[in-house]
């Protein structure tokens, strides 16, 4: 007569874990800040741009800090790469705010301080969404829009090996 | 049960001989109720009476032929119509005359094949039932008794644990365990999940238990996916080295064995999903399969001679045969 037998849930044998990995730093350190909008230029050409501050220590970055300035349309350029060469759903931006562009309004338009605070919030979390994401890192032009000077439009597209 | 008669001349009724100590389980029907209907295994006989009650005492009943009948088959709700029969046996009560009283008629279907276990899913159905008909001229008058049919296995031989390791490179990289790859139905799932590389912010793990049942064949192959259950197991972010236990309790789910192309129509697998989301509700999985089986009950000193027979029907049991020895000795 076969008597129940008590299910044996004991754990699996685990290798222990290092106490450098347990206490270390975590692996996965990724912060992006979008601040100090200035507006330059007089008039009809004015433009807003942004500092772009990057602190990571993942070893898929080069630089391991990193600050540059862009503008709205770099922004825009990113998104438009990321979302025709890579395979992911890219985060939408804030918006283009076309209507705050036309002239006879009361306020200043897109350079309107609570529009750029509106603005500089959506583009902080649109960056740091898209920057953790495993296949958005593969990308030269992630690469290059957070830690170039510049974004050179007339670039290779391409992907980052380690 | 259903009744095809105009104004009801007789009332037909199936009742089992063993319905006093048969056990009865319950079953989910089509429409997601749960009914009892009785048990029974592979290599069981099914008998019992038919009771044909006339309702107007008196008035005669003609009838071109009583029978009665054991069928197994299978059911495809997009195929109605077509009723796929795996087993069909057939027991005469009555050459064709005339009923001028209410009758009882005895019938015994011998050790019944019964090769796959009931099912009742989203796409498909697995049945079994006891049809007794009153053949007659325009209409019959008929009557079913459906009964609900497990399959058993014993432990299997060879029950190799899953082991593996899976991940992104560069960003993740883990390797997960499970004690077996055949569990039964009220197991444990034992196993660990141990974490190599971790860079990227993870928020949680879980673990589901998907059900995938496949109807139709070629190219008109159709799965339904359905997530039976899903279990948290871990609640932060984790860091190399380290370990996280599982241990799912499978009994507090309800779920079938493992149905692998069932007369060559349908089947129903198991999958162990596990999950990961990061902080940016991204989602990272790996998906594998899992196989169920039912486990017979403890064999009790009681168990008829007949049960034994049909436990003795799974591969190499020590316990059936035992069984079969105290059934002899008790029967003795």
């Amino acid at each position: 007569m076969s008597e129940p037998t008590v299910a044996d849930t004991r754990r699996l044998n685990s290798k222990p874990q290092d106490l450098t990995d347990a206490y270390g730093p975590p692996s996965n350190f990724l912060e992006i800040d979008v601040y100090d909008p200035q507006t330059i230029g007089v008039g009809r050409n004015r433009f807003t741009t942004y500092e772009v501050r990057m602190r990571t220590n993942l070893p898929i970055f080069k630089l391991k800090e990193s600050c540059v300035r862009r503008r709205y349309s770099d922004f825009e350029w990113l998104k438009n790469e990321l979302e025709r060469d890579s395979k992911i759903v890219v985060p939408p931006l804030p918006g283009k705010a076309l209507k705050r562009q036309l002239p006879f309004r009361g306020d200043e338009g897109i350079f309107e301080e609570s529009f750029i605070e509106e603005r500089r919030v959506g583009l902080e979390q649109f960056i740091n969404r898209i920057a953790g994401h495993p296949l958005a890192q593969n990308e030269r032009c992630l690469h290059m829009f957070l830690q170039e000077e510049s974004t050179d439009r007339n670039y290779i597209p391409g992907k980052v090996r380690q | 049960m259903s009744f095809f008669s105009f104004g009801q001349t007789a009332e037909i009724d199936i009742v089992l001989n063993d319905a006093e100590t048969r056990k009865k389980v319950e079953h989910k029907t089509e429409d997601g109720k749960k009914d009892k209907y009785f048990l029974f295994y592979d290599g069981e006989t099914v008998a019992g009476k038919v009771n044909i009650t006339l309702k107007t005492p008196g008035k005669r009943l003609e009838h071109q032929g009583i029978k009665i009948e054991f069928i197994g088959q299978i059911e495809l709700y997009y195929d109605r119509g077509n009723h796929h029969e795996f087993v069909s046996l057939v027991k005469d009560l009555a050459r064709p005359g005339e009923m001028t009283q209410s009758q009882t008629f005895d019938f015994e279907f011998t050790h019944v094949e019964k090769p796959y276990e009931s099912y009742t899913g989203q796409n498909v159905k697995l049945r079994y039932f006891l049809r007794a008909t009153v053949n007659r001229r325009l209409n019959d008058l008929s009557k079913e008794m459906d009964i609900v049919v497990h399959t058993l296995s014993t432990y299997p031989e060879l029950n190799s644990s899953i082991k593996m390791e899976v991940g992104i490179e560069d960003c993740l990289h883990i390797e997960f365990e499970y004690n077996k790859s055949k569990y039964h139905l009220k197991d444990v799932i034992v196993g660990k999940i141990y974490f190599l590389l971790v860079r990227i912010k993870i928020k949680h793990m879980e673990i589901d238990i998907i059900k995938r049942e496949t109807t139709g064949t070629g190219p008109n192959v159709y799965h339904e996916n359905d997530t039976i259950a899903k279990y948290e197991i871990m609640d932060g972010a984790p860091v190399r080295g380290e370990s996280i236990p599982i241990r799912l309790f499978l009994a507090g789910y309800e779920m079938t064995p493992t149905m692998r192309d069932i007369n060559k129509k349908f089947s129903v697998r198991y999958y162990l999903n596990l999950v990961l989301i990061d902080e940016e509700e991204r989602r990272y999985f790996k998906q594998q399969e899992i196989t169920l089986w039912r486990k017979g009950d403890i064999v009790r000193k009681s168990m008829s001679h007949q049960a034994a027979i049909a436990s003795q029907r799974f591969e190499g049991s020590a316990t059936a045969e035992k069984a079969l020895a105290q059934a002899k000795e008790d029967s003795n």
